[in-house]
């Protein structure tokens, strides 16, 4: 990528939820770049499906580098074996609001969490921890969750 | 499940919130604990909002399950001496 500073500014975890709503694969990339275009290393954390349309989708590793089981990282990090600086959970049911409270127990992480769905406006009120929420009413249509993202910059936080 | 699945556990609750397996811990256990996102049972890292209830039941624990597709069960497993080390950890 044109332009990619050469010295790491720091790391981020994209912790994926269920793949079932279309935009998380999307917005995952479109995050993923925007990140290493910062200089910021992006590791992605997410289930068997999850994990493997970004992988699919990404076969030359363009913008993908590691990509780890869910389940294992939440153990390195509750093992305190691995952290990271900046965490983006990605949320479109009761299971990802858990997973990103949980994120922000165990990890020093600056906490984002990324609302999503038909239902985004509910998950919101139910998000009481600290944490940058970013949030639109996306399903097929990632563009409402992209210029929510453009408007916070996580990637210079 | 991964490790779980080798349990031989009953699930009480299924799709449920965490709000709701909470709730039934509080009103079905007299013996609960309260622990924090990452707390480790059996081989399993516990996900959740804090603070996170266990409920114990003679030689049951009884704790909520998340996964991203299927949000999260409440499960029952037998356990004596998993049961007894979160006694140890009321007092």
């Amino acid at each position: 990528m044109s332009g990619e500073p050469t010295t790491p500014s720091g790391t981020a975890l994209l912790v994926l939820g269920c793949p079932q709503v279309p935009v998380q694969t999307s917005i995952a990339l479109y995050l993923i770049n925007r990140l290493k275009k910062s200089g910021v290393v992006p590791v992605v954390a997410g289930n068997k499906s999850a994990n493997t349309l970004l992988v699919i989708a990404d076969p030359d590793r363009h913008y993908l580098g590691e990509v780890i089981d869910l389940d294992r990282t939440v153990a390195l990090i509750s093992e305190k074996k691995r952290d990271f600086d900046r965490c983006f959970v990605f949320i479109h049911n009761d299971a990802g609001i858990s997973y990103a409270a949980t994120m922000g127990a165990i990890s020093k992480a600056k906490l984002f969490v990324l609302i999503y769905g038909e239902h985004y406006d509910d998950l919101v009120k139910q998000v009481d921890f600290p944490c940058t929420i970013i949030a639109a009413k996306a399903v097929h249509n990632p563009m409402p969750l992209k210029k929510a993202i453009d408007e916070v910059k996580p990637w210079a936080a | 499940m991964g490790c779980v699945e080798s349990m031989n556990y009953e699930i009480l609750m299924r799709d449920a919130s965490f709000r709701e397996c909470r709730d039934y811990i509080k009103q079905h256990f007299k013996e609960s604990i309260d622990v924090q996102p990452g707390f480790k049972i059996f081989d399993v890292y516990l996900i959740g909002v804090p603070p996170i209830a266990i409920g114990l039941d003679a030689d049951f624990i009884v704790f909520p399950y998340t996964k991203p597709c299927h949000g999260t069960f409440l499960l029952r497993v037998e356990d004596t001496a998993e049961a007894a080390r979160l006694r140890t950890l009321k007092k």
